[in-house]
C-alpha cells in the first residue's frame, strides 16, 4: 500500500477554477469594499462614533425606517399571503396577467416607483384627492413612506410563498375533511403552519429590502429632519456635507441591523429544512 | 423514472378545493383591487403623466441631448455589468452545485449580501474604497484614475447590487439537476470544458436567460447607489433614474414622466418576457414522458 | 479485462463504508455486488470507475495500478441507477457522446461514429427510437440507451448500478433476461451492484455478498445460496424461519424438540446456536410421516400463485412457522384454515455464534 497522504481528489473538473474565481470575485466586489466601511469606523474616534450614531436626528431617522419597515412588512404579509393565495387556489380572467404584474416592484427602479407615488398621493393626485376629503395626508407624513414600502416589499413575500402554496398535497386538506374538519379549520390547523416559515422568510425579507430602502421613498416623504427623514437619507445627507466619517457611522449601525435580519433569515431557512427532513 | 427536475411546480389553478364561491370572490376582488391600488395605478400615472402636454412634447423630453445621453449611459452599464455577473453566475452556481467542500453554506450567505445592504450604502463603500482616505484611493488619485463622479465608480457599483442575481437562479437549479449527467459525460472521456459546454450550458440556459434579464432591469433601474457615486453630473455621470429624479426636483413633471416612461416600458418587458420563459419551461416539464 | 481490488478503504465522518476489501474479477466474468442497503457495494462500484476515491488501497485494472487515475482516462462504461441520459441530446448523439468527445487525433469519422452507433441501437433494440428524446422513452428504453451508450466505447469493463431497480417488476425481468443473453454474446467483464438476491442469483457468474462494507462471501450462485458461510449470508439470500436451537449429542435440538438436519454435528459438543429453515424445505402432511414431526395448525394461507404460503401455530414455538409449498400439494392436501397438519423440519441449518435478524 502507498505510504503516501491521499489528496482529496474532485471527481468533476473544474473546482479549482470555479473556486478560485468565485472567491476572487466575491473579495473584489463585494468583501473589501464592505471591509472598508468597517475599519474606517474603526479608525473613528469612539466618542465620535457613539455620538454620530445617537445624536438625536440619527436616531430618529432610525426609528423612522425600522418601524415604516415593521408596518409595510406586516401589511405585505397579509396582502402578499392573499395575493399568493388567490393566484395559485383560483382561476378568473386576468389571473395569468396579475402573476406577471407581482413581479413588476422587482423589475421598477425606485425612482420611478417614488415618484409615481408622490405624484398619485400628492394632495391633487388621483387617489391624494380622494384621502384629502378624509382629511388624510400621505405626503410628508410616515403613512406615505410605508406606502411605497408596502410597493417594494410586496413581490418578496408572494413569491416565497407561491411555490410552497403550488407544492401542498391537496390530500393533506382533504384528510382533515373526511375527519371532519371546516373550512376555516382546516385552513388555520393545517395549512397556515405548513406555509409560516415560507410567510415569514417572505416578510423578512420584505423588511430587510425595506429598511435600507431610498429611492422610492425620498420623493413622498419630503424628508423633513425627526419627521420623515429615513436612515438612508440620512447617510447622503452626511455624505453631501463631506461628513465622511459621520455617514460611516450610521451606514455601520444600518448594517448591522441589515446583517442581522440576514442571520435571522438564515435561521429560519434553516429550522425550515429541519422541519421538511 | 429520470428524477423530478422541476422546481416550481405549478398545479393546474381551479383545484379550488372547495372554498365557498362568495369566499372566492370576495378574495379575488380583494386581491385586484390592492393590485389596482399598488400597481395599476403608478403605472397608468406614468403614462398619463408623461403624455399629458401631449405626444409632441413626450417625444420631445426623451429625444433631450441630457435624456440621450443618460440613455446610453445607462445601456453602458448594464452592457458591462451584465456579462460580468453572468460569468460569475454560471462560475459559482458550478462550484456550488457540482462539489463538496467546507464552508458551503458561507459561501451561498455571502450571495445574498447585496439585498441586505442598502443601496444608498453600497455606494457609500465605493466612495469611501476609491476616496483619497484609503490607500488604494490614493494610489488611484496619483494615477489619475477617476472612479468616483464617473463611469468606472457607476460601473462598479451597479456590479455590487445585481451580482448575486444569476447565481441565484442558477444554484437552485443546477443543485436540482444533479450530478450524474456530468458523471456520465466523464466516464464517457469528456473534458472539463466538453461536459461543461454541451451537458450543464444547455440544461440550464432557461435559468440563465432569467437570471441575466432580472440582471439587465435591476442594472438599469439601479437608483440609490448609483446616486451616491455619480455625483449627478449631466450629460456625464447621469443614469436614465438619475436623470428622471433631477427633472422632477426642477418641478419638469412632465419630461420627468416622460424619460420614466422607457423605465417603465422596460419593466414590462422584463415581466413579459419572465412569465414567457417560465411558461416554456413549464411545458418542457409536461412533456410526454 | 481482469480487476484486482486491493485492499480497498473507505471512511466517512462517523463510519466506514469499506473495510479492507479485496476482491478479484476474472476477464469476462459477470459478478453481483450483493447487500442491503448502504453496505458499500455502490460506493465500491464508484471507486472502480473513478466517480469516488479510496482512502486505502488499489485498484488495478489489467495489470495497471489506475487508483489515481481520473474516470476519464479509465475506459470503464458506467450505468447510472436513473439513467442519467444526457436529456437535451437526443438517443443518436446521447450514444454518439463517448466518440465525439475524443481528442481529434483519435476521433472516429463521421460515418464510423453513425454505423457504430446504429450498430449498438440495434443490439439493444432500440435502433428505431435514434431521434427521439429520453424524455419521449419509458424507463426501460432509457436504461437500454445508457447501456448501449457505455458500450459505445468499447470499454474494458462495464459496471452497473443497481440498473434496474428503477424499473416495474415486469420490465426489471425482462431487462434481466436480456442483459445475460447480451453479456453472453459480448462477453465484456461486468460488474452490477444490487440489492435483489433474486437478481443476483439468476444473473452472475458469481456472487459478492457485502455487508456493512465487509465481503461475507464469495462464490457461484448454487453454492452461496446452497452452502452460506453464515447466518447473514444465509438470511439475505431468501426467506428464512429462524429458531433459537441448541446442538447436543449430535442432535439439534428447537426447544425441547429435536428436529432433523444436513450438517454432520458428531463431536461438535454441545453449543447454543441459531436454527434456520426455508420456507420451501419445510414438508407438510396430513399424516406422521417421521418421529421428528411437529403437529401444528394452520392459521393462515396466502395463495400467491404458483407457491402457496402457510403460516403454522405450534405449541413450543410461540412465532409462527412460514411454508411454502407448490400449489399442487395444496390442492392434492385440499387444505384450509384451521387444519391440523404434521410439519417435517428436517433440513435444518445451524449457526452457531451471535446473530439477530
Amino acid at each position: 500500500m502507498p505510504p503516501f497522504i491521499r489528496k482529496k481528489r474532485h471527481i468533476l473538473p473544474g473546482f479549482g477554477l470555479s473556486m478560485g474565481y468565485t472567491v476572487f470575485y466575491l473579495s473584489a466586489i463585494v468583501i473589501v469594499p464592505l471591509a472598508t466601511i468597517v475599519f474606517g469606523t474603526f479608525k473613528m474616534d469612539p466618542q465620535a462614533f457613539i455620538g454620530t450614531v445617537t445624536s438625536p436626528r440619527v436616531l430618529a431617522s432610525y426609528r423612522l425606517s425600522i418601524s415604516t419597515a415593521i408596518v409595510a412588512a406586516l401589511f405585505n404579509a397579509i396582502f402578499g399571503f392573499l395575493t399568493a393565495w388567490t393566484l395559485v387556489r383560483y382561476r378568473f380572467p386576468g389571473r395569468r396577467v396579475l402573476d406577471a404584474l407581482v413581479d413588476l416592484p422587482f423589475a421598477l427602479p425606485t425612482a420611478v416607483a417614488g415618484i409615481c407615488f408622490a405624484t398619485l398621493y400628492s394632495p391633487v393626485g388621483w387617489i391624494g384627492q380622494l384621502l384629502a376629503k378624509a382629511d388624510i395626508q400621505l405626503i410628508n407624513a410616515p403613512s406615505g413612506i410605508v406606502v411605497a414600502l408596502i410597493f417594494i416589499g410586496f413581490p418578496f413575500v408572494v413569491r416565497t410563498v407561491q411555490p410552497v402554496l403550488a407544492e401542498l398535497e391537496p390530500e393533506m386538506e382533504e384528510s382533515a375533511q373526511s375527519l371532519g374538519a371546516t373550512r376555516w379549520q382546516t385552513f388555520r390547523r393545517i395549512l397556515l403552519p405548513h406555509l409560516f416559515p415560507a410567510l415569514l422568510t417572505g416578510v423578512t425579507l420584505s423588511f430587510a429590502r425595506a429598511v435600507g430602502e431610498y429611492g422610492s421613498v425620498i420623493f413622498i416623504a419630503g424628508n423633513l429632519p425627526f419627521k420623515t427623514e429615513i436612515a438612508p437619507l440620512m447617510i447622503m445627507t452626511k455624505l453631501d456635507q463631506f461628513d465622511y466619517d459621520g455617514a460611516s457611522a450610521v451606514a455601520l449601525v444600518l448594517l448591522l441591523i441589515s446583517f442581522s435580519m440576514l442571520l435571522v433569515l438564515n435561521s429560519v431557512q434553516r429550522l425550515q429544512q429541519k422541519a421538511y427532513r | 423514472m429520470q428524477k423530478n427536475t422541476s422546481r416550481k411546480i405549478k398545479p393546474q389553478p381551479g383545484h379550488n378545493r372547495n372554498d365557498h364561491p362568495a369566499v372566492q370572490a370576495i378574495l379575488v376582488l380583494l386581491t385586484v383591487l390592492f393590485f389596482a391600488a399598488f400597481i395599476f395605478m403608478p403605472l397608468g400615472l406614468v403614462f398619463a403623466e408623461g403624455l399629458r402636454k401631449g405626444i409632441e412634447i413626450y417625444f420631445e423630453a426623451i429625444r433631450e441631448p441630457y435624456a440621450l445621453a443618460a440613455v446610453k449611459l445607462t445601456l453602458l452599464t448594464a452592457a458591462i455589468v451584465v456579462p460580468l455577473n453572468a460569468v460569475f453566475g454560471v462560475t459559482a452556481a458550478w462550484a456550488i452545485s457540482k462539489f463538496s467542500f467546507r464552508g458551503k453554506t458561507l459561501l451561498v450567505s455571502l450571495l445574498d449580501l447585496p439585498f441586505a445592504v442598502s443601496p444608498v450604502i453600497a455606494g457609500l463603500i465605493f466612495v469611501l474604497l476609491a476616496g483619497s482616505r484609503t490607500s488604494f484611493g490614493s494610489w488611484l488619485g496619483e494615477h489619475g484614475i477617476k472612479i468616483i463622479f464617473s463611469t468606472p465608480g457607476i460601473v462598479i457599483a451597479t456590479l455590487f447590487v445585481t451580482f448575486p442575481f444569476v447565481a441565484r437562479e442558477l444554484i437552485p437549479l443546477m443543485e436540482s439537476q444533479g450530478r450524474d449527467e456530468e458523471e456520465a459525460a466523464i466516464t464517457l472521456g469528456a473534458r472539463g470544458w466538453q461536459v461543461f459546454s454541451i451537458i450543464t450550458l444547455p440544461n440550464i440556459r432557461w435559468g440563465l436567460m432569467y437570471g441575466m434579464i432580472l440582471c439587465t432591469a435591476r442594472s438599469i433601474g439601479e437608483f440609490g447607489a448609483v446616486s451616491v457615486v455619480s455625483g449627478h453630473i449631466r450629460g456625464m455621470t447621469n443614469t436614465i433614474p438619475l436623470h428622471v429624479e433631477i427633472l422632477y426636483s426642477e418641478y419638469n413633471y412632465t419630461a420627468s414622466f416622460a424619460v420614466a416612461s422607457i423605465l417603465v416600458f422596460l419593466a414590462l418587458v422584463t415581466v413579459a418576457v419572465k412569465a414567457l420563459i417560465e411558461h416554456r419551461v413549464h411545458i418542457h416539464q409536461s412533456n410526454p414522458s | 479485462m481482469s480487476i484486482e481490488i486491493k485492499n480497498v478503504t473507505k471512511r466517512y465522518a462517523n463510519y466506514t463504508a469499506l473495510d479492507d476489501i479485496s476482491l478479484s474479477v476474472e476477464t469476462g466474468e459477470l459478478i453481483a455486488l450483493l447487500g442491503p442497503s448502504g453496505c458499500g457495494k455502490t460506493t465500491l462500484l464508484r471507486i472502480i470507475a473513478g466517480l469516488d476515491t479510496a482512502d486505502d488501497g488499489s485498484v488495478i485494472l489489467e495489470e495497471k495500478d489506475t487508483t489515481n487515475l481520473p474516470a476519464r482516462e479509465k475506459n470503464v462504461g458506467f450505468v447510472f441507477q436513473h439513467y442519467a441520459l444526457f436529456r437535451r441530446l437526443n438517443v443518436f448523439e446521447n450514444v454518439a457522446f463517448g466518440l465525439k468527445v475524443r481528442p481529434s487525433g483519435s476521433r472516429p469519422s463521421k460515418s464510423e461514429i453513425r454505423d457504430r452507433v446504429e450498430h449498438l441501437l440495434k443490439l439493444v433494440q432500440m435502433d428505431w427510437a435514434i431521434s427521439r428524446y429520453p424524455s419521449q422513452l419509458s424507463g426501460g428504453q432509457r436504461q437500454r440507451v445508457a447501456l448501449a451508450r457505455a458500450l459505445a466505447v468499447n470499454p474494458k469493463v462495464l459496471l452497473l448500478d443497481e440498473p434496474f431497480s428503477a424499473l416495474d417488476a415486469k420490465v426489471r425481468q425482462e431487462l434481466r433476461r436480456w442483459l445475460r443473453k447480451l453479456h453472453d454474446d459480448i462477453h465484456v467483464t461486468s460488474i452490477f451492484v444490487t440489492h435483489d438476491q433474486e437478481e443476483a442469483l439468476e444473473l452472475a457468474d458469481r456472487i459478492v455478498v457485502i455487508n456493512k462494507g465487509k465481503i461475507e462471501q464469495q462464490g457461484a450462485p448454487q453454492e452461496v445460496y446452497d452452502h452460506p458461510a453464515n447466518a447473514f449470508v444465509y438470511n439475505f439470500l431468501g426467506n428464512v424461519n429462524m429458531f433459537h436451537g441448541r446442538i447436543r449429542d449430535g442432535k439439534v435440538l428447537l426447544g425441547n424438540h429435536q428436529v432433523g438436519t444436513r450438517h454432520n454435528l458428531e463431536g461438535d459438543g454441545d453449543k447454543d446456536g441459531q436454527a434456520f429453515i426455508r420456507p420451501h424445505e419445510i414438508g407438510i402432511s396430513r399424516i406422521r410421516s417421521g418421529e421428528n414431526d411437529l403437529p401444528g395448525i394452520i392459521r393462515d394461507i396466502r395463495l400467491m400463485g404458483g407457491q402457496i404460503g402457510l403460516e403454522l401455530e405450534t405449541q413450543g414455538f410461540d412465532k409462527l412457522i412460514e411454508a411454502e409449498i407448490p400449489r399442487e400439494t395444496w390442492r392434492n392436501l385440499q387444505l384450509s384454515k384451521g387444519d391440523p397438519v404434521f410439519i417435517t423440519l428436517d433440513r435444518v441449518r445451524v449457526f452457531t455464534g451471535d446473530y439477530s435478524i
